[in-house]
């Protein structure tokens, strides 16, 4: 079992992300109210996204004091899932013409 | 025969076999979840015109349930938390909102659902209305399955706690790190789906 000191200074840590999570949650909704060029919207909406999910994966999943395994498996995983987002933009600019 | 390192660390990964499986299992779903989020990206960019996603969908419901599901991942690891301070009780607390939470999410989901099958808004309408209802099904069901696992660490499955304290945390570690997974998810849905 944990020493109770680090579990009660990882605790103030949960509450701490999770304000700024519902922060964030607000600034994406407002954000989305300025109505901004698609372009614009898209790259502010995933900036602000990536930064939520990356402070749930760091502190509530624990990745920021994990074993270096997990992160080889991740590393392996991202590059994967970074190919497939990108399958269709190559097949979106490198188009089959007659 | 018994499962081998549940709590204590295997010598060649570091991790107990517990830890290794869910991240493992986990790296699955970033790849279930990415090949759809890559037909939506391929549905979207090929399409002649794209609805805004407030245009057909509810925000204000949708909110909610990002604040809901943000919320139940705090509980969550709260839970865990209180299993680390050796307080049972908080546990069971924190657990139980966490289950608590799932249900308002789907509750949440199921008025949204209502709302666009009673004004014929349905997958076959049209390609956004398809991928909104493919993705928010799947993590819908990704939902339910993180409920039954939480309900049941939460019911029968405490009895480990008396037995076998330490793994009955790494448990609830594992069940935790799979919610907060669906949490993650959801992050990237709302703004994808909802708001562009």
């Amino acid at each position: 079992m944990g020493d109770h000191h680090d579990i009660d200074r990882q605790v103030r840590t949960y509450i701490f992300v999770f304000v700024t999570l519902m922060a964030l949650t607000i600034v994406t909704v407002a954000i989305s109210r300025l109505h901004l060029p698609v372009h614009a919207a898209v790259a502010v909406a995933l900036v602000v996204a990536t930064i939520k999910g990356t402070l749930v994966a760091s502190y509530f999943m624990h990745l920021i004091s994990e074993r270096k395994l997990i992160y080889w498996v991740l590393a392996f995983t991202v590059s994967c899932f970074i190919a497939v987002l990108f399958l269709p933009l190559w097949s979106h600019f490198d188009p089959i013409t007659n | 025969m018994e499962i081998p390192y549940t709590v204590a660390e295997r010598p060649d990964t570091g991790l107990n076999n517990g830890k290794i499986g869910i991240w493992l299992f986990l790296a699955s779903e970033v790849m279930l979840f990415g090949a759809l989020f890559a037909s939506y990206i391929m549905l979207r960019i090929g399409a002649v015109e794209w609805p805004r996603g407030d245009t057909i969908l509810n925000v204000p419901l949708a909110t909610i349930n990002t604040i809901v599901l943000i919320s139940s991942s705090v509980t969550m690891v709260m839970a865990w938390a209180s299993l680390k301070r050796n307080d049972f009780g908080k546990f069971r607390l924190f657990q139980a909102l966490t289950v608590l939470a799932g249900f308002g999410f789907l509750t949440i989901k199921y008025f949204e659902y209502s709302a666009k099958f009673h004004h014929g808004l349905l997958p076959s309408k049209n390609t956004f209305l398809a991928i909104y209802f493919t993705l928010t099904g799947l993590h819908g069901l990704h939902v339910i399955g993180g409920m039954a696992v939480n309900g049941y660490l939460l019911g029968p499955g405490s009895k480990l706690w008396k037995t076998d304290p330490e793994h009955f945390t790494n448990r609830v570690e594992n069940s935790g790190l799979f919610w907060h997974f669906v949490d993650l998810v959801w992050i990237f849905l709302f703004p994808v789906l909802y708001l562009l």
